[in-house]
Order: C-alpha cells, then structure tokens, then sequence
C-alpha cells in the first residue's frame, strides 16, 4: 500500500492528515541570528511591506505570506534562510553549544549546518560531510551568505567517515579524533515532503524505502562510533516510514552503547511518539521517545526526529 | 594514537626536503604564516598582513580576528575560520573565504564584508535606495560625490534603524562598479 494510505492506522485522524498531505506549504524563514536580530530582520521586512507571521513557537521563524524570500533586502544580506519549519527541529534537539565539536553527517544544503554554527554562535567546529560533491556547492553557497566561519565542508561517504584530514591518528595538538555532537539527517524516502514536492508518492517503492534503510544505518552507526561517551547524536528523516525511523533506532540501539533521551520540542509543537510495532515488527520499547510529526499537527510538512546519548 | 601517520603537519613550516621552497598547493588548506618571518611558501600573505590590511583599509578592529585562524587554498584565496585545526587539511571548505591576494590590489569578498564590514569605519560608501537597489543588481554606476579612496571599497545603505554593507564595489574615476557575484544579485526595488 503506498502513502499516504499505508500510515492511515498510525494517525489519530487519517482523514485530516491525508487533507494536509494535500495542501501546498508556506513559505518559511529562519533568521540568522549571526547577521542580525529577529527584531531587526522583522522590521526590515515591515519596511518593505513583506507579510509574515511569527510561528507560535519561535520568534526567528517566519511564514511569509507570498511564496520565495530570495527577493528582499534582509534576505539579500543574509538575514534569512528558506528552511522548513518542521527542519529546524533536529538542530534544536542537538542543542549544540559554543566551542564544541559537531558532526553534520549529511549537510548539503545546508539549513542545519548552518543553524548549528548560529546555535553554537559560530564558535567550535561545525564538520559539514556530504557525499554529493554537486550539492556541496550549495552547502558552501549558503554558509557564506550566511557569514558561518566555524564551517568545515568535507565531501566523504558518511558511513565510513574519517576525521585523518583533522589529524586523527596522529600526535598533532588541535586533532579531532571524536564529536560532542552529531546530527544524522538521514536520506530517505521524503515521504513527509509531498507538501513542497507533489511527486514524492509517484517515486515511492518499498524497495527503495528498504534500500535507503541500510544506509541510514550504516550513517547512524557511524555517528555513534564517532562520538564521544556522553555526547549526543541526533537521528532525524523527513518521512514516516517505521523502517527508516523507528527500526534504524533499534538497529543502533542493538549495539549496547547508545541510549534514546526524552527531548522535548518547543511549547506549542505537537508530535506524536515514536512506534514500537509496525507490520509484524516490534522495537525497543525506548523508541517512543522519539518524535513523529504529522503535517496535520502543526500544518507542516511530515518529519522524525530521535536524541541519543553515546553511552560507552 | 597508539599508531601515529606521519604527522608533520604544519605545510607551511617545512621547507621541501630537497631544499626547494614549496608551493602553494591549490586543493588542500595551508594555515598563513603569523609573521614575514615564518613564511615559508613564497608569496603567501601572513596573518600580519591581513589584519593590518583590514586595518589599515576600512578601519576594522584587529581584535575582531583574534578568534578566528586564516588559511589559504587556490591562488591566493584567504579565508577565516573561527576553529583551528592541523594544518594542511584536504576540505572543501574552511570557514569563510574573506579575501583575493596575491595580487597588487587586495580584494575583500561579498560574504566577508557583510559578515564583518559593520564594524568598518574606513571606506565605506553609504548609497540611497536607488544606488543601493542599483548596485545589488549588479549594475555599474555614476558616483561623482565620493571624494575618498579609490580602489575596493565597502558600500553599505540604511536598513531596520542601522547602516548596513551590502557588498563591495570598486570605485574609479568617479563610477561605482559593482562586484557582487551573479549568483547574490537580486533585482531588489529601491
């Protein structure tokens, strides 16, 4: 059964998520707090009569009223930056601090990494990797016009990551060898893109929800093994598939030396919990703690996203 | 650790073992030198250099620089990166790419200067709407009423209550000319 019929019995009102499925998105802006201030970047647009409204949760993420913020003076300089809401939700749960060294396993655009960089107010290391050295253009496009300087791109595939081009292995000072934190923006099936991207039913299989399942754990596994005991990991896709959320947790999980933390997202966002039984299957009863949001919810698009601490 | 790769590190510190100064290798970064002294591949700018230049040109406080490390990687092309890291590194990217040397005239970025250029008390051209709309599309234009240095300078215009760099521009016999990269123009109403 293809989605968005194949969710309908996760759903607490399946007819209300197939309607929102359906509608188009708004588009949304994320103020970048390194170039300016929410206040300022809103003044900017009042003065040049672009409607917006604040969501009811962040004060730096705006709805615009006219579709495309690439046409005005805070966007030009790099006040603004088109992100999902629902996307600025992994960034939140890493809750990345200044100084610290973080890990984006697949950072092209760039929308997270760059939030990372203005949370960790541009101090520390943001590591941005991306295994598609044509997307890594935009990734490097979009830091510097929004001014990030703690960025470092590589272009590896995210499964066998290395950190030898920061001096793992080796006896130099200022060597990276683990991560604090790392994010695991996994690719997936984008089930919960239809909103932006109405062909993302059409190019559904099974096959490729199964296929890209294998990678996601192959990047998570990498992300845990690369952090530190006691750091955190963030796992997050935009689709809702049980196979690439919830069983890629319990995958990880299986190895002993990660734990699923409660995070709870900002007052006035609502989600679901993660599912522990799913077409036969059932998973480890922690992975509850995660988020499943439902475009219904909050009239986003669709997303998942878990905690982990690095236990051993 | 137990397995250390050669770790010699700093590419700018060794000179070849044959004795040969090496050069600038266009695909990897090579942390600049902090002095004339401690250059080692010819040509490189220093960290002196580039402090002292954005001093001397647009009046931006050394102290903005103490937190972040400079790198170059192609010809020229110096970037800041508030981390530090060994050098050389084999990245696609370090931080952000803030200025072109290696030529007479040094040349600011687009990105540095919006990221830093507010603390610039030196050559910068304030323009109305209809310059500043002008020049974010990328056109060259007429300025008669500048009278200071010619050569790169930060232009900037009224924005949310405060004066803000919009870019650079290049400013020779009395016309503006407008450096921002194709892919940041907009065609912004004035």
């Amino acid at each position: 059964m293809q989605p968005p019929q194949r969710y309908a019995s996760l759903v607490d009102d399946p007819d209300a998520f197939q309607a929102a499925c359906e509608r188009p998105l708004p588009s949304v802006v994320r103020v970048n707090t390194l170039k300016t201030t929410a206040e300022r970047a809103r003044d900017a647009l009042d003065a040049q009569g672009v409607g917006y409204e604040a969501t009811d949760w962040h004060p730096g993420v705006l709805k615009l009223h006219e579709r495309g913020p690439g046409t005005s003076w805070p966007y030009f300089h790099g006040w603004l930056h088109g992100q999902e809401e629902v996307s600025t939700l992994p960034a939140l749960a890493l809750d990345p601090q200044p100084g610290e060294a973080v890990w984006d396993a697949c950072a092209a655009p760039g929308s997270k990494a760059t939030q990372l960089a203005a949370l960790m107010d541009d101090e520390g290391v943001v590591i941005g990797n991306d295994n598609n050295l044509g997307r890594l253009s935009a990734l490097r496009h979009n830091a510097e016009r929004l001014g990030v300087t703690n960025l470092a791109v590589t272009n590896q595939d995210a499964r066998n990551f290395s950190l030898k081009p920061f001096g793992d292995r080796t006896r130099e000072e200022k060597r990276i060898e683990q991560f604090d934190r790392a994010l695991v923006d996994a690719p997936c099936s984008c089930e919960g893109t239809i909103r932006k991207n109405p062909d993302a039913f059409e190019e559904w299989s099974l096959g490729h929800v199964e296929g890209v399942a294998g990678v996601q754990k192959g990047i998570l596994r990498r992300a845990v093994d690369a952090t530190r005991p006691g750091g955190t990991v963030v796992y997050a896709t935009c689709t809702f598939a049980p196979e690439e959320n919830e069983a890629v947790l319990d995958h990880v999980l299986g190895g002993g030396d990660c734990e699923l933390r409660a995070w709870e997202p900002p007052a006035g966002f609502g989600t679901d919990p993660g599912v522990t039984e799913w077409q036969g299957d059932t998973y480890d009863p922690s992975v509850e703690l995660a988020h499943r949001v439902y475009p219904h919810r909050n009239d986003t698009g669709g997303f998942f996203c878990a905690k982990l601490e690095v236990t051993v | 650790m137990s397995d250390p790769d050669d770790g010699s590190g700093d590419g700018d510190s060794e000179p070849e073992s044959d004795g040969t100064p090496p050069e600038n290798d266009s695909h990897r970064f090579d942390r600049l030198p902090a002095t004339a002294d401690d250059r080692v591949v010819p040509g490189r700018p220093t960290r002196k250099e580039v402090i002292e230049w954005w001093d001397d040109r647009y009046g931006i406080p050394p102290a903005t620089w103490d937190d972040h490390t400079f790198w170059e990687r192609g010809n020229g092309k110096v970037w800041a990166f508030a981390g530090d890291v060994p050098s050389p590194v084999d990245a696609e990217g370090l931080g952000l790419r803030i200025l072109r040397a290696r030529q007479e005239h040094w040349k600011p970025s687009t990105n540095a200067v919006q990221r830093f250029g507010p603390a610039a008390t030196r050559n910068v051209v304030v323009l109305d709407r209809e310059e500043a709309a002008r020049f974010a599309r990328g056109d060259d234009q007429d300025l008669p009423r500048w009278d200071g240095d010619w050569g790169y300078v930060i232009t900037a215009h009224e924005i949310a209550g405060g004066i803000e760099p919009v870019g650079v521009g290049l400013y020779l016999h009395g016309e503006l000319r407008s450096t921002v990269p194709k892919g940041r123009r907009e065609n912004l109403e004035s």
